[in-house]
């Protein structure tokens, strides 16, 4: 207690200066969290994939449609337990800001292979008979107000035009990491307005989603899927679903690192500002070192009183910074609306936190405490604060 | 008793220089001196005389160059810095001319520091630094802060923290350096008591020859030699 009441009060000592090292550990701290948490959440697509299901898509690249006739040829191939399809839309909702993912999905097979997306029962038939009808992701209702029975307009760029849709269901996700931005509706809506005005375009579709009879038949079902469909004029290509997120993410992959780097600078700059912080208190204190060690206190008592000064000092920054990191999280999600699919700080961001903080601590304290520990005593007593 | 026993401080041949660059200044040279138990010395000396040396020297804040430092028996010269710490936990009470107390303790704690390093329990310690206070006349201030005494209360608290564990010997520097008239009569009279009640042995450097007239010797020094 003796020493602990005498590390706090050392680090009380200049309150100005411990006041903004902390706060601008507490910056650091909570700006970490937040760049963390914005790589989580742009793999986030990813990570909540299951591995048990596979996509299909054109091998070309995913701009390209198949076939629906390709699902009937899927279902029969072994290992497949479930197959249903969707399209990406990619419509405009008011403006281009107003980005938030669109699928057309097959209706009644889709929400099966799904069982993550939540839909009241009721919601859901209502969904299915009525073609107009949508399914959104609660974060998006909330976002932008959407309320069952209410008509969305959605100005289409893949698909010309402008297309109503009524919500007739709102999802909630049976994960944390659930999706919960998504805008679903009727793929036979799309195609019966394609078989009017683009005849071409009618019945094909983006994606195939295979539900398979067991994650460990991935890798064979995969290949026979792609092997069904070689030399036909729309080939496969075939993977888990994870993987194809993946894929997404591997594309914006450089911005990842950006952010990435950004957060070990912004640890880096304000391990150098404690680092300073540290070094200009002990050195102000150079005489009182000195003092006690001509008392007799050895190198781990200095040690002690130095390292436990600096990781005062971080610990109340990280300990504020942690706590803030969460509602700022928050607003940060809430503020980037269904950019990303979640935003939430995860338990490992806490704990890259926590040891970014005794980092900090131990890299300000170290020359310090090695320049108390080799001083000589009468140089220390003669030095003035 | 016999002389050997009685001598506590026994210096032989003693030699210290400091070097700047490739110039070597000599501080001290063939200093032979022996203080006996319980004695008070002054030692004189013009500034840079050497006089502070020799006292971190016997105080074994600082290393010789040659000869050989005894203190009780022990050739502090032979021990490493980890056994010197130790040592001088035990047996060296230091006394500073600026009382080196710790700004963010109390009178209590400052005297209670010592202590720390043995193996006192928490209530032996709060006797023991009640009593060193009371000896000191400063009961009444155990909470204040040293910010919160006076120049000659500060030094009382030091004195206290230096005889808390009982030490070998007092070793003062300038004591009286940064005080007033009347707290440095206060002080000095406090450091002729423990001398004279409880038998400490006291060496004090001081520049005052009101404050060596309180020594029962007084050793000169000049240019590093001790000259009488």
């Amino acid at each position: 207690m003796y020493y602990l009441r005498m590390i706090v009060r050392n680090a009380m000592r200049h309150q100005l200066r411990s006041g903004l090292t902390v706060l601008g550990i507490v910056v650091a701290i909570v700006a970490f969290g937040l760049l963390r948490t914005v790589v989580d959440a742009w793999y986030s697509g990813a990570e909540a994939a299951s591995k048990s299901r596979l996509i299909t898509r054109n091998a070309i690249s995913l701009v390209f449609s198949m076939p629906l006739a390709y699902a009937g040829k899927i279902r029969q191939i072994d290992g497949v337990k479930a197959v249903s399809y969707a399209s990406w839309f990619g419509g405009v909702y008011v403006t281009e800001k107003n980005f938030f993912p669109q699928f057309a999905v097959h209706a009644p097979t889709y929400f099966n292979l799904y069982p993550e997306f939540v839909v009241p029962p009721e919601q859901m038939r209502d969904f299915l008979h009525d073609r107009k009808g949508a399914i959104v992701g609660r974060r998006l209702a909330e976002t932008y107000g959407f309320k069952i029975g209410d008509t969305v307009s959605l100005r289409g760029t893949i698909y010309p035009g402008i297309w109503d849709f009524v919500i007739r269901g709102i999802y909630d996700g049976a994960e944390r990491t659930t999706d919960v931005s998504q805008f679903f509706f009727q793929w036979d809506y799309v195609n019966e307005t394609m078989r009017i005005t683009a005849p071409r375009r009618m019945n094909t579709v983006g994606v195939y989603i295979i539900a398979l009879t067991g994650a460990d038949r991935a890798s064979d079902v995969s290949a026979s899927v792609d092997a069904t469909f070689r030399n036909s004029l729309a080939e496969t290509l075939t993977e888990t679903e994870q993987a194809f997120q993946l894929g997404f993410v591997s594309m914006t992959e450089a911005i990842v690192v950006a952010i990435r780097v950004v957060s070990y600078l912004i640890i880096f700059i304000i391990m150098a500002v404690m680092a300073n912080t540290m070094a200009m208190t002990v050195r102000e204190r150079l005489s009182e070192y000195a003092t006690l060690k001509a008392l007799g206190f050895g190198s781990r008592h200095l040690a002690g009183l130095i390292f436990g000064e600096a990781f005062v000092i971080a610990g109340c920054g990280a300990l504020i910074g942690i706590f803030c990191t969460f509602p700022i999280a928050e607003r940060f999600g809430k503020a980037t609306g269904t950019l990303f699919p979640t935003f939430n700080v995860h338990d490992e961001t806490i704990e890259w936190q926590i040891a970014c903080a005794v980092l900090i601590a131990v890299v300000a304290a170290l020359v310090p405490c090695w320049r108390v520990m080799h001083i000589r005593i009468v140089d220390g007593l003669r030095s003035i604060g | 008793m016999d002389q050997a026993a009685q001598t506590i401080v026994a210096i032989r041949n003693l030699a210290k220089a400091y070097r700047r660059g490739d110039q070597v200044v000599p501080v001290l040279t063939d200093i032979t001196l022996d203080i006996a138990a319980g004695d008070y010395v002054a030692l004189m000396g013009p500034s840079g005389s050497g006089k502070s040396t020799l006292l971190n020297l016997i105080a074994g804040i600082d290393k010789p160059d040659a000869g050989s430092l005894s203190i009780g028996g022990i050739d502090i010269t032979a021990l490493d810095e980890a056994d010197l710490a130790a040592w001088r936990s035990r047996h060296v009470g230091f006394i500073f001319q600026f009382y080196n107390l710790m700004p963010v303790l109390t009178a209590f704690e400052n005297v209670e520091l010592p202590l720390l390093l043995t193996d006192l329990s928490a209530a032996q310690r709060r006797q023991h630094v009640g009593d060193a206070l009371e000896m000191v006349g400063l009961a009444d201030r155990v909470e204040h802060y040293p910010s919160e005494l006076s120049g000659g209360q500060q030094q009382r608290v030091a004195i206290a923290r230096a005889i808390i564990t009982d030490p070998t010997i007092l070793v003062a520097d300038e004591p009286t350096g940064d005080l007033d008239r009347v707290s440095a009569e206060e002080v000095l009279n406090l450091i002729d008591r423990l001398n004279r009640e409880l038998g400490k042995t006291v060496i004090m450097v001081t520049h005052d020859p009101h404050a060596a007239a309180k020594a029962r010797s007084i050793r000169h020094l000049d240019k590093g030699e001790l000259t009488q």
